[in-house]
């Protein structure tokens, strides 16, 4: 374990510059509606995510964006476990039927102000699921979205993007 | 003797490739589930069709045949009330299809929560009904108590619900509701064109989006009687095993963070990142999505891609035995590990459980060696076993197919033979059907197909290892401890996507 701690203080970080924030990402949220509430949250945001019936893999790009290249904590955006210390609703996937009432609820069991982030092409229309008897296709059609992350998934360093968005001042 | 030796069957569907699907009456049903019982056979899946019901069956010591019920009044014989794996297969079969499973043991919804406007979508497609309440299995006794969790869980987890009845903190029961995530796949790949159909493949569960689309290709070229090109082969297997690298060096980081042990969550984190990394360079995708298609692969490997995976093994190989180390003798961490869920190997046999809940308790199967598929024959490797069934062993089995995995990239890079990367798969104008298994990072994934005569997909099933290993989490957690679970349940590392489809 020593030399592994050890070879850490020596090779230097591997964490990357910030890819600032993304410029579609700014566009959209001039547009948006909460844009009063982003004063009031300032440099910091607490983040719950919500699997809306992904294929899981927006997640693995969301858990890639803990590591070390990526470290999201240093921008002052962290996951929370629960929807009551959340600022940012972080949905992935078509809102399967069987998740929509389970989105809802966590959705509603945030604190004002919030913002609602849907990442992935399925997050934003359903995506190939679009049209299926088992999906609401697409966050919108069941609680408002702030800022969408396009991507199938989104690469992390468009995840990164799109959130510090969200921190920009307007 | 094959499968179908001592099974009585009717007559054989033409046009299933590459093993026979047979039809089959009240006695070859029968036979079939006494053999399955009987542990002679293994269930591969057991899926609907319009008024008929397919089983696809497994004798590790010979072949892979699919039996063909057809339903009068849309019933047939319950598989599962002599073998326990096709219980929540035909509670899927009812919801989707409506056919009903004659002398089930459990007869409540499975994928059907209630939220849905039709019932029986693949079916008669009725408005939905207000349905009863779910009843989760009952436990009584003095002290105990129910913890409900999920289907939004604390992390960036997949949705699901579990339902633990403890007495303190031991947990007596445990039972999963899944289907939160059921998109209706099924319906959608219905009239799908070829090409649509394999992108949908590749989204049943994107943690194996290769292996899902290796094993929908592999069936369509069955069914089509096409063969990728060598060098498409070769590729195929490239980005197979980079995706299994990713997952085992994601699984072994996490396991130990849900033991509190961070620091190897950190450093797996940065050789599975690497390894993504690499996969990008590649083939232009982190996940390798949609580079495996029907006829061969999509697009050539880049020639920078090459150079970063010869990286990748050095650097993996630099690292990597230091941290399994650094996992054998952290003795905190052993203590959480060693001894905790148990999957028994008769259960891991009679369920026919993949991948490394497989492995770790005795059952050596793995698709890449039977029934086996190019280019792993010319390939030298070893499929990892053992018998103690608890998470050290999961994890240990992890580590194994690691150093597996690099010395299959190795080799494969060592004679990546030239020429094409794709035949044309042109459906043909004419009815047609395959089968194939490929080896996912957690277990064999099987996909099935049918071809109509305007050469679009009528039917296609596909099937996760999951099936087979979530019911196995359910023993595997009794009289553990209620903190226990998340260690055990990312040692099994299920699919929710792919299972629930």
């Amino acid at each position: 374990m020593r030399r592994t701690l050890f070879e850490s203080f020596a090779h230097g970080p591997l964490t990357e510059p910030s890819p600032g924030a993304g410029e579609a990402e700014l566009a959209e949220l001039a547009q948006s509606v909460n844009r009063a509430a982003r004063t009031t949250l300032g440099r910091s945001l607490s983040i719950r995510q919500v699997d809306a019936g992904s294929c899981n893999g927006c997640e693995l790009e969301i858990h890639a964006l803990s590591n070390a290249f990526y470290d999201i904590e240093r921008f002052g955006l962290r996951f929370v476990a629960s929807p009551r210390h959340a600022d940012v609703l972080l949905v992935t996937g078509p809102v399967t039927k069987n998740m929509r009432e389970a989105l809802l609820r966590t959705y509603n069991a945030m604190p004002e102000p919030k913002w609602v982030v849907a990442a992935g092409t399925c997050a934003a229309n359903g995506g190939l699921f679009a049209g299926s008897y088992a999906v609401a296709g697409g966050v919108k059609n069941v609680i408002p979205v702030d800022l969408h992350i396009s991507g199938c998934p989104p690469r992390p360093v468009e995840l990164l993007r799109g959130l510090l968005a969200l921190l920009e001042r307007p | 003797m094959t499968v179908l030796g001592h099974i009585p069957y009717i007559s054989l569907a033409g046009g299933h490739r590459p093993w026979p699907r047979a039809l089959v009456g009240d006695e070859g049903w029968h036979a079939a589930i006494d053999r399955l019982a009987a542990g002679e056979l293994t269930l591969l899946g057991l899926w609907g069709d319009a008024g008929t019901v397919h089983m696809a069956l497994l004798d590790e010591a010979s072949d892979i045949a699919v039996l063909s019920y057809t339903c009068n009044d849309g019933k047939y014989p319950s598989v599962g009330a002599n073998h326990a794996p096709a219980v929540r297969f035909e509670r899927a079969i009812r919801d989707l299809f409506g056919l009903d499973a004659a002398g089930s043991p459990d007869t409540r919804p499975w994928l059907d929560l209630g939220f849905w406007d039709v019932e029986q979508p693949l079916g008669k497609r009725a408005a939905a009904r207000k349905t009863a309440s779910y009843a989760f299995l009952p436990a009584e006794g003095e002290a105990l108590h129910q913890v409900a969790v999920g289907p939004v869980h604390a992390g960036t987890i997949e949705p699901g619900h579990f339902r633990f009845t403890a007495n303190g903190e031991h947990i007596v029961r445990l039972e999963q509701r899944l289907g939160y995530a059921h998109k209706g796949v099924e319906s959608i790949m219905a009239g799908a064109s070829l090409e649509q159909a394999a992108k949908l493949a590749s989204r049943v569960s994107g943690d194996s989006t290769v292996a899902y689309a290796f094993a929908f290709a592999m069936a369509a070229e069955a069914a089509l009687q096409v063969q990728a090109p060598p060098r498409a082969q070769y590729l195929r297997a490239l980005a197979a095993e980079l995706e299994r690298l990713a997952n085992h060096l994601g699984d072994i980081g996490a396991i130990c963070n849900d033991a509190s042990f961070a620091l190897m969550h950190a450093q797996t984190s940065i050789l599975r990142e690497r390894t993504l990394r690499a996969a990008d360079a590649c083939f232009g995708h982190r996940l390798m999505m949609d580079v495996i298609v029907p006829g061969g692969v999509a697009r050539e490997i880049s020639p920078d891609g090459i150079s970063q995976v010869r990286g990748l093994l050095a650097e993996i190989r630099k690292i990597f035995p230091r941290l399994v180390e650094l996992y054998d003798n952290t003795a905190s961490l052993q203590d959480r590990t060693v001894t905790t869920g148990i999957v028994r190997p008769e259960y891991a046999r009679r369920f026919g459980a993949g991948g490394f809940v497989g492995r770790a308790s005795g059952r050596k199967f793995d698709a890449r060696r039977m029934p086996g598929y190019l280019p792993y024959g010319d390939l030298a490797f070893e499929t990892p076993v053992l018998e103690a069934g608890d998470v050290n062993a999961r994890v240990w089995i992890r580590i194994r197919e690691v150093e597996q995995s690099l010395s299959l990239i190795e080799q494969i890079l060592g004679r990546l033979p030239g020429g094409k990367i794709r035949v044309s798969a042109e459906p043909k104008r004419a009815e047609c059907e395959g089968l194939a298994l490929a080896e996912a990072f957690r277990g064999d994934v099987m996909a099935w197909l049918r071809f109509d005569a305007d050469g679009r997909v009528a039917r296609c099933h596909l099937r996760d290892a999951s099936w087979f290993q979530w019911p196995l989490l359910e023993t595997a957690i009794k009289d553990n401890i209620v903190a226990d679970f998340p260690l055990c349940n990312k040692s099994f590392n299920c699919s929710y996507s792919g299972h629930d489809l």
